[in-house]
């Protein structure tokens, strides 16, 4: 009966902390995955200003604001409780997320639209920063000896369902109003973010009805707690020593993993091997759900067997496999290996669509689309836009096949192609698998870490200590992964290969991993700390 | 064990500056290939990788120091151990 009742109640800590967590990371998602309507309602590349903003919205809310969020949070929570301090994150991140849905375009009220936004963003960062260390710090301290690996690996599961939960409500709203609608000032775009108002009003009613971990109210009730978190997690050797092995030892590689694995992923296979929107953000979604139960799986085996080796084990897995993974995407996806319909007319080619530029009359883009079906199933369409310069205005009544040619003044030379390929099943499906693996290596790196962390510093420091490495492995070596990757791509490029080594970037995560997984084997301990009491 | 992970530390010393170095380069690097209208975007880019990675480079730094001096040779098993 009272073991029914224990259960019962830590199933309650872990619910109400994972609902709140889970709405964070979505709330910071979203932002992310509508970064090209938010650029174009909020940061129009041709205000330089704006563009500049958008730059810091972009990297100053994941890489400077979220260690700051994990500082100031951290010693909050050290000072005057977890239960309180992560309520706090929740309403700053609800809050700021609601409303940026709120905020018009910088076509209606200009230059405040960029600030507003920005001022917003890093808010949302500065909560996030805070979010997680309280969650699972106040989850660990509730879990049964020998179960805080288990336990604490549901709060692990937020961040991948956070991600499922953005990836579906924007794919839900953009399938059912369109892409002209949902791109609008005033479009579905914003709905995501309002519904963040109706969620984390939800889980604030839920986190109030939480109590105080059991352990920080016994250092409270004791008058054990720290004075100065700040002071006592950087300033003391030992415990600074322990800060920089969590990092370096463990978090820097996870958090490679965790971004590879769900962003650079999506992103390579959207952008890299042009596999159409809504595809390559369907294939990630059922991956993520295969995927997800293993952040279970593995925090429940790091009670059993140690938190050291599963993480270590994922990050070696990572390294080794990601350039056969990434060059089979590449293969997957090629044209080279496919058979072209001969039946049927195996092109199809629109008729040509000519639109006038808004500013130059002169001048018209016309676009035609070329679709090849494959025998497999497989669609690639072109859509190919070539830019025309006239000696006068387009006259809408002709046809451009008609026009005359010495009305054209000039003609692009590099016609603008963008490629969407639809994929047929047996290809789609060996996608998800490929991506369902990496998601893996991210629950063996994730699933642990939390108890791996908690169990690694003092309670009465533990907010601050564990949240700050936290948020500099994931923040900033996991959330430069998209950029450093592109980066190293652009250094493969030369006249002789304009497109360079696609599977270049994959450098700096394996390079991250491998010193990580290098400094975790030599210097990290396998032993559980059967006791976070003290 | 001991002598691998001091000798790994004097790695970690030479890999910190180095990382330093690299990101600095790079960063004039692309600056200076960046066209007008890129210029002060991608400026701000590098000023705020360059802010973030100096004081984590400082850090890996620093554990290598601790690491050559052996100070990772024991973990602390217990809170009391840090304090």
């Amino acid at each position: 009966m009272i073991q029914e009742k224990k259960q019962s109640g830590i199933a309650f800590v872990i619910g109400a902390s994972s609902v709140g967590t889970l709405i964070e990371w979505y709330d910071f998602y979203i932002f992310g995955m509508l970064a090209t309507i938010i650029s174009k309602q909020f940061f129009p590349a041709d205000a330089g200003t704006a563009a500049l903003l958008s730059t810091l919205a972009i990297f100053a809310a994941g890489f400077i604001v979220r260690p700051f969020g994990a500082l100031f949070f951290g010693r909050l929570g050290d000072l005057i409780g977890r239960k309180h301090t992560f309520l706090l994150t929740l309403v700053i991140m609800g809050g700021s997320t609601f409303a940026i849905g709120l905020v018009p375009g910088y076509a209606t009220i200009g230059w405040a639209a960029p600030i507003l936004v920005l001022i917003l963003r890093l808010l949302q960062g500065l909560a996030l920063g805070g979010e997680y260390g309280g969650a699972a710090t106040y989850v660990a301290e509730h879990a049964p000896k020998g179960q805080r690996g288990f336990w604490t690996s549901w709060i692990q599961t937020t961040a991948t369902l956070g991600l499922f939960l953005a990836l579906g409500v924007i794919i839900l709203i953009r399938s059912s109003q369109g892409v002209e609608k949902f791109s609008a000032e005033w479009g579905g775009w914003r709905y995501p973010f309002w519904i963040s108002l109706l969620l984390v009003g939800v889980s604030i009613l839920i986190r109030m009805r939480m109590s105080e971990s059991p352990m920080f109210t016994k250092l409270k009730t004791e008058g054990k707690t720290s004075a100065n978190p700040l002071k006592e997690s950087f300033g003391n050797k030992g415990n600074f020593k322990m800060v920089l092995l969590a990092l370096f030892g463990a978090v820097m590689g996870q958090g490679v993993v965790w971004y590879t694995g769900q962003f650079y992923a999506q992103s390579f296979i959207e952008t890299v091997c042009k596999v159409e929107f809504i595809q390559s953000r369907n294939l990630m979604l059922w991956a993520i759900l295969m995927a997800t139960p293993c952040f279970v799986l593995f925090g429940w085996l790091s009670d059993k067997v140690g938190r050291k080796w599963i993480m270590l084990i994922g990050m070696l897995a990572a390294v080794l496999t990601y350039r056969p993974i990434y060059k089979q995407f590449l293969s997957l996806t090629s044209a080279k290996n496919r058979i072209e319909k001969i039946d049927l007319a195996k092109t199809t080619v629109s008729e040509p669509k000519v639109v006038t530029d808004a500013k130059e009359a002169t001048k018209i883009y016309v676009t035609q689309i070329f679709d090849t079906a494959y025998t497999d199933g497989a669609h690639f369409k072109y859509t190919k836009t070539d830019t025309l310069h006239l000696t006068a205005a387009y006259d809408a009544n002709l046809k451009i096949d008609t026009l005359n040619p010495s009305l054209i003044v000039s003609k692009s030379v590099k016609p603008n192609v963008v490629i969407e390929k639809t994929m047929d099943d047996a290809t789609y499906w060996n996608l998800i698998w490929l991506v369902f693996i990496q998601i893996v290596y991210v629950t063996m790196v994730y699933g642990p870490i939390a108890a791996f962390l908690v169990e690694m510093f003092p309670t009465k420091i533990r907010y601050t200590s564990m949240s700050l490495p936290y948020h500099i492995g994931n923040g900033v070596f996991g959330g430069l992964v998209p950029f450093l990757g592109t980066l190293i791509v652009e250094f493969t490029k030369s006249p002789e290969s304009p497109m360079g080594d696609a599977l270049a970037g994959l450098w700096y995560p394996i390079g991250v991993a491998s010193v990580c997984l290098i400094i975790g084997v030599f210097y990290l301990s396998n032993k559980i700390d059967k006791n976070v009491m003290d | 064990m001991n002598a691998i992970k001091k000798l790994l530390g004097y790695v970690w010393m030479l890999l910190a500056p180095a990382l330093i170095c690299f990101l600095l380069y790079e960063a004039v690097q692309k600056i200076s290939a960046a066209n007008e209208i890129q210029k002060a975007n991608v400026t701000l880019q590098w000023v705020i990788i360059l802010l973030v990675f100096t004081p984590i480079c400082v850090g890996f730094f620093i554990f290598g120091k601790y690491a050559s001096a052996n100070e990772y040779a024991h973990l602390p098993e217990s809170s009391s151990e840090i304090e």
